[in-house]
């Protein structure tokens, strides 16, 4: 196919931008395959926009006589407007844009022709590999091994090729496990707790059904990461109803009479389009500015965006205490354990593992825990807060994370190697990128699709260190400790940095930080100014001896 | 000390208020004249001054004792259980006398002893001085004139002798004035800004009635507008609801009818009355110590409470009135019924938005000076520091302060003061610990003779400001920011978590960066310090080299020994949070704090050895 089928009107002159907080730009627009790009000709202030289209959530337009005039409105929450002159003109590009930014095959999206600008350091799709990170684990503990038993996706589709799992089963016995749990995602070690050799493993849902199914091998494998006499702890994350519900479906969770050693504890976390849903009201509460505080609040309550929080926050608390205060292993699982059960291991890797809380922790991080391991990031972040479509699948499973994240880091703002520009960044990548790495659902389906050798990592544009710096934390000071964050109401704040991002001046606060950036650095100068002088009186007493 | 009958109770225990597995401090608690004082085991002290007791309460006796729940003005609130019912008793009624002051005399600060001579003492009451604040802003000038109307307090007992009014404003006229108005606090000069030549003035309501008019208070109107040669036009800004203020005509009250003052614009901005206020703060407090809170259940008792609606409105009355100033070079006069409750609220933040003076430490003590203590906000009434009415308690002083806190976050390069100066004045305006705040007007104030018997809280703060240092504040930072500008958008408002739980330390933040760049640039002066020394015995060295060489001996001569010497970390020498570091660094450190499951309690029983701190968060305050 040919984009330039799809754009009837490739240019249009003295079309007039509109963004909140900037003075209205008279200039040119251009439509080509993946971009809208706008830029003003005034001679002084030259200013070039570059919107994806794949970044574009919804498009609307109308029409004042011949004026039109089109508002986008972006995945990334921003919104602009455009008025174009000429009705033609204006549909022309209102469909264009329309279709380019649905296109619905993947080979088509812009990663797949995006031509890297800067040199490449390192190989992002090569910089997470599993034997690197299964490597580590081997210097502390040879109780695991890893399994090729899905070296070619035959066993779980949506599971990695290799996986970590008990020394002491066999491939065989997890096929037969992989039978036993929703999707085949059989228990797999997902954290090792280094302290205290506890360990957390995340699978699906037993398939135990009405009459209660059971598998010896599942019960052997989860058994084999206990210690003698050890109890274990099993975080279901649906309310114990829908658990029970989903014995209808085939489903189910593990019955205390199978699994005497393990406690069962639900910590109901929402998915799918409660969450979607979520978004959209919080997004439409943000960006009324006309609300009286009594509207605002309610509509941020009903949004109930910060209650899921608080539930996520709270089961992966509760996963880190069991594994570090009660020194008992855990594996957590929802019904698919691709959202929810991934967003209770990765924060509670946050809380309990100083690693993730650096910037290349982190990114393995999100590989191992995201990527890998099977969030369909595609089809969850098709659309975002702008949607008509009520498509089932679209969830803020990954914003809900992230934000998770920034909370955390807004109570320990020293403990993380990052700042919140990374979160944001990693937030605007999953939904609208020109780099590969969030495309398709799953390891399985980017293997089809060959990103690594057609698409650019993003990792291989993030870890330079002319982009590493935008997001380092200035006030970073490793710690090797476990960080506890509060989660009451009063200590969970609205993440202005991306609800509220568009909808007012950020300039006092980019200045205040700024400023902060000024007195560590001015800081360190000092330091070392004071050492070099003190190294010179005390190199002149030795001269002065000799 | 007739009240006092037991001082010392053992084995009493301090419940954690929000741990649902009722965690508990065991420790004594002892009674004295002016503090309750509770040391755990671990020798860790809270002291509760008597006069920051809001209520005692004693709950019904339990199996491990009898409970006794106090609430403090500055949003404290500690649940002891005493074991023996009758000790619990006794500091119960102790705690009730002594908290229930019947005479100014009887206040902590007139017992209060700093340790300074008199002379010292009189200097400290000398630092803050009106008529120079005054002069600062360009009065006495060609169109205003200090007036000795006032000196004796004859003509309104709850001003202060030194009132600035326009020079045409003549001796009759400010009678006539004083008589058509509520306490006859008639419209005189609050803040002038130099440049525009305009003017906040401040009074009370017109006794207008239905139709009662006073021709010398037109005139005294008039000639505020005709004191300001920009714009002849002035603002009569109304703070109450257009309803409570129709209400007041029924009593012989009211509000201007435009019709009869010439070149004014009327203009209601709606700030609820000192009994909405208070109410609205106890429903703050009432979510804000649910146990247990989930999101929903707070952010529709934010609602509920009006409390931040409250807090916008006082902030949107004082943009209104900056605009007036500062687009318009208008004059305003404001009031709301007696003008010193909400009236004080909108000249004190029009006055702060207007003048960046304000926003130094030093300027932010004048200006609660000027438009709080002097013009007679009933500080005594409204913080009840007497046993006294308690429908004349409100929050309003508070509101004033959160406003103030607001503005901070939105600009945080533009105040030379952090949230600690601001929580600390809190502080003090209820302790009764210093003679500023006591008494409602300066008459009285007088007859106390605060200022031989008591002493200044400034000084004190202005001693210790290295702590209330905003170290991200740049004076000469921007022009704009002379005037600043607040968003007002509701979205901008956050409850002041620091405020309503600052002794809750479980929900704060774990690390401050606040704390940690403040210690950074104390450190960065220090090492300017070091370095000008260090510079200065390198060429003196190089000078003369053998005088120095003895000495210099006793120094490391490898390089890297004395890098290492210098701090590499100034916070480790001295605690970032100086206030209850010990006490919040344990909360910090527990899971069960935190409230993640109900499981806690069972996890606890199970393995009781797994709370150990080793674990916590212990070390990381920075």
């Amino acid at each position: 196919m040919e984009f330039a089928e799809l754009i009837k009107t490739p240019r249009a002159d003295n079309v007039v931008l509109h963004r909140p907080f900037y003075l209205a730009v008279e200039g040119t627009l251009c439509l080509t395959g993946h971009h809208l790009i706008f830029s003003s000709r005034r001679h002084d202030n030259a200013e070039e926009l570059w919107l994806l289209h794949s970044n574009i959530d919804s498009i609307e337009k109308r029409f004042v006589g011949s004026l039109g005039t089109i508002v986008i409105k972006c995945k990334d929450l921003r919104i602009i407007q455009l008025d174009i002159p000429g009705m033609e003109e204006c549909l022309n590009i209102a469909s264009s844009i329309e279709a380019l930014s649905t296109l619905d095959s993947v080979t088509l999206m812009y990663p797949f022709f995006y031509r890297p600008m800067f040199e490449i350091v390192e190989d992002g799709w090569r910089s997470f590999l599993p034997d690197q990170e299964f490597e580590l684990l081997s210097s502390v503990t040879d109780e695991w091994r890893l399994s090729c038993i899905n070296k070619d996706f035959s066993v779980c589709p949506s599971y990695p090729p290799v996986v970590i799992v008990p020394k002491s089963i066999d491939d065989e016995a997890l096929w037969k496990v992989a039978m036993f749990r929703h999707g085949s995602r059989f228990p797999v070690l997902s954290y090792y707790h280094k302290k205290n050799g506890m360990v957390m493993m995340r699978s699906s849902q037993p398939l135990t059904g009405t009459n209660g199914r059971r598998c010896k091998e599942d019960e052997k494998l989860i058994n084999a990461t206990l210690r003698p006499g050890k109890r274990g702890y099993i975080i279901d994350t649906r309310s114990l109803n829908v658990a029970q519900q989903a014995r209808a479906k085939g489903g189910g969770f593990e019955q205390e009479a199978h699994y005497p050693q393990w406690r069962r504890i639900h910590k109901c976390i929402e998915r799918f389009n409660i969450l979607q849903e979520s978004l959209i009201k919080l997004v439409e509460a943000c960006n009324d500015q006309s609300h009286n505080m009594d509207r605002w609040l309610s509509k941020l309550e009903a949004s109930n965006w910060l209650t899921h929080i608080k539930e996520i926050l709270t089961a992966a608390c509760l996963a880190a205490q069991c594994i570090d205060r009660e020194g008992a292993s855990v594996l957590v699982h929802g019904t698919e354990g691709t959202d929810s059960t991934l967003q209770v291991t990765s924060l509670a890797q946050i809380i309990l593992d100083p690693r993730c809380r650096t910037i290349r922790g982190f990114e393995s991080l999100v590989v191992r825990e995201w990527l890998q391991a099977g969030h369909p990031f595609q089809q969850r972040c098709a659309q975002s807060a702008y949607s008509n479509s009520k498509q089932k699948w679209e969830a803020p499973v990954f914003l809900l994370f992230l934000d998770c994240v920034w909370q955390i880091l807004r109570q320990f703002p020293c403990s993380f190697e990052f700042n919140e520009r990374f979160l944001i960044m990693l937030f605007e990548h999953a939904y609208a990128s020109q780099f590969g790495t969030f495309l398709g659902n799953n390891e399985n389906e980017r293997s089809k699709l060959k990103l690594p050798q057609k698409t650019m990592s993003l990792w291989s544009w993030v870890n330079r260190s002319e982009e590493l710096i935008k997001f380092q934390n200035p006030l970073f000071e490793a710690n090797s400790l476990v960080i506890w964050p509060s989660v009451a109401p009063q200590s969970l704040q609205l993440w202005e940095g991306v609800f509220l991002r568009w909808n007012r001046p950020s300039k006092f606060q980019d200045e205040a930080q700024e400023e902060m950036i000024n007195i560590i650095k001015y800081n360190k100068q000092l330091q070392a100014k004071v050492n070099a002088l003190r190294r010179q009186i005390a190199e002149m007493g030795t001269d002065d001896r000799m | 000390m007739e009240h006092i009958r037991t001082t010392k109770v053992e084995q009493v225990k301090l419940l954690d208020r929000f741990s649902t597995s009722n965690k508990s401090l065991t420790g004594t608690l002892y009674l004295t004249a002016t503090h309750l004082l509770f040391i755990d085991s671990s020798q860790r002290e809270t002291w509760i001054l008597h006069h920051h007791i809001a209520a005692v309460e004693k709950l019904p006796l339990t199996t491990s004792g009898c409970p006794l729940v106090i609430q403090c003005k500055n949003f404290r609130i500690v649940h002891f259980v005493v074991p023996r019912e009758r000790d619990c008793h006794d500091i119960y009624n102790s705690l009730l006398q002594l908290s229930r002051t019947a005479k100014y005399e009887e206040l902590y600060a007139f017992s209060y002893n700093p340790k300074q001579n008199e002379s010292e003492q009189v200097k400290g009451w000398q630092l803050i001085d009106l008529a120079e604040e005054y002069k600062r802003m360009g009065v006495p000038n060609a169109n205003w004139q200090l007036s000795d109307a006032n000196r004796d307090y004859k003509i309104c007992e709850t001003y202060p002798r030194e009132l600035y009014v326009p020079r045409t404003a003549s001796k009759p006229i400010i009678v006539g004035s004083s008589k058509f108005r509520s306490k006859g606090r008639f419209p005189v000069l609050s803040y002038y800004h130099k440049n525009k030549e305009a003017a906040i003035c401040r009074c009370s309501q017109p006794l207008s009635g239905f139709s009662a008019r006073c021709l010398e208070d037109e005139h005294m109107l008039q000639a505020i507008s005709k004191a300001n040669p920009s714009n002849r036009y002035m603002y009569v800004m109304d703070t109450r609801p257009k309803l409570n203020a129709m209400a007041n005509r029924a009593a012989g009250k009211g509000y201007e009818n435009e019709d009869n003052y010439s070149n004014i614009r009327f203009q209601f901005v709606g700030i609820e009355n000192i009994h909405v206020m208070r109410s609205s703060l106890q429903k703050l407090l009432e979510v804000s110590g649910t146990k247990g809170l989930s999101v929903n259940d707070f952010l529709s008792g934010l609602e509920n409470s009006g409390w931040l609606r409250h807090i916008k409105a006082v902030l949107d009355a004082a943009v209104f009135l900056v605009k007036a100033i500062a687009v318009e070079s208008a004059s305003v006069l404001v009031h709301c019924s007696d003008g010193w409750d909400r009236t004080s609220q909108v000249c004190s933040l029009g006055a702060l938005l207007l003048d960046s003076y304000y926003r130094t430490i030093k300027g932010f003590m004048v200006l609660i000076e000027k438009d709080w203590i002097s013009f007679g906000h009933k500080f005594s009434d409204r913080c009840s520091q007497l046993d006294g009415d308690p429908k004349e308690i409100s929050p309003v002083f508070t509101q004033f302060l959160e406003s103030v806190w607001n503005l901070t976050e939105q600009f945080p390069q533009a105040f030379e003061y952090n949230e600690a100066f601001l929580l600390q004045i809190h502080e003090h305006v209820h302790s009764c610990q210093f003679g500023n705040f006591l008494g409602n007007c300066q008459k009285e104030r007088e007859e106390l003779k605060l200022k031989e018997k008591t002493y200044s809280l400034w000084p004190f703060l202005l001693e210790e400001q290295k702590k209330y240092r905003n170290p991200l504040y740049n004076p000469d930072f921007s022009p704009e920011l002379t005037l600043l500008e607040p968003n007002t958008v509701s979205f901008n408002f956050k409850f002041w978590r620091n405020m309503y739980h600052q002794f809750d330390r479980s929900m704060h933040p774990r690390q401050s960066v606040f704390n940690l760049i403040m210690n950074l640039s104390e450190q960065n002066k220090q090492l300017e310090e070091d370095i000008k020394e260090l510079e200065a015995k390198i060429k003196q060295r190089n000078a003369q080299p053998d005088a120095v060489l003895v000495k210099e001996h006793q120094q490391p001569t490898h390089p890297a020994p004395v890098a290492l010497k210098t701090p590499p970390c100034f916070k480790k020498e001295q605690p970032l949070i100086a206030v209850n570091d010990a006490v919040r660094t344990i909360e910090g450190s527990n899971t069960a704090d935190n409230r993640y499951s109900e499981f806690v309690s069972e996890f606890s029983k199970a393995e009781p050895a797994v709370v150990s701190l080793e674990y916590g968060v212990a070390r990381m305050t920075c």
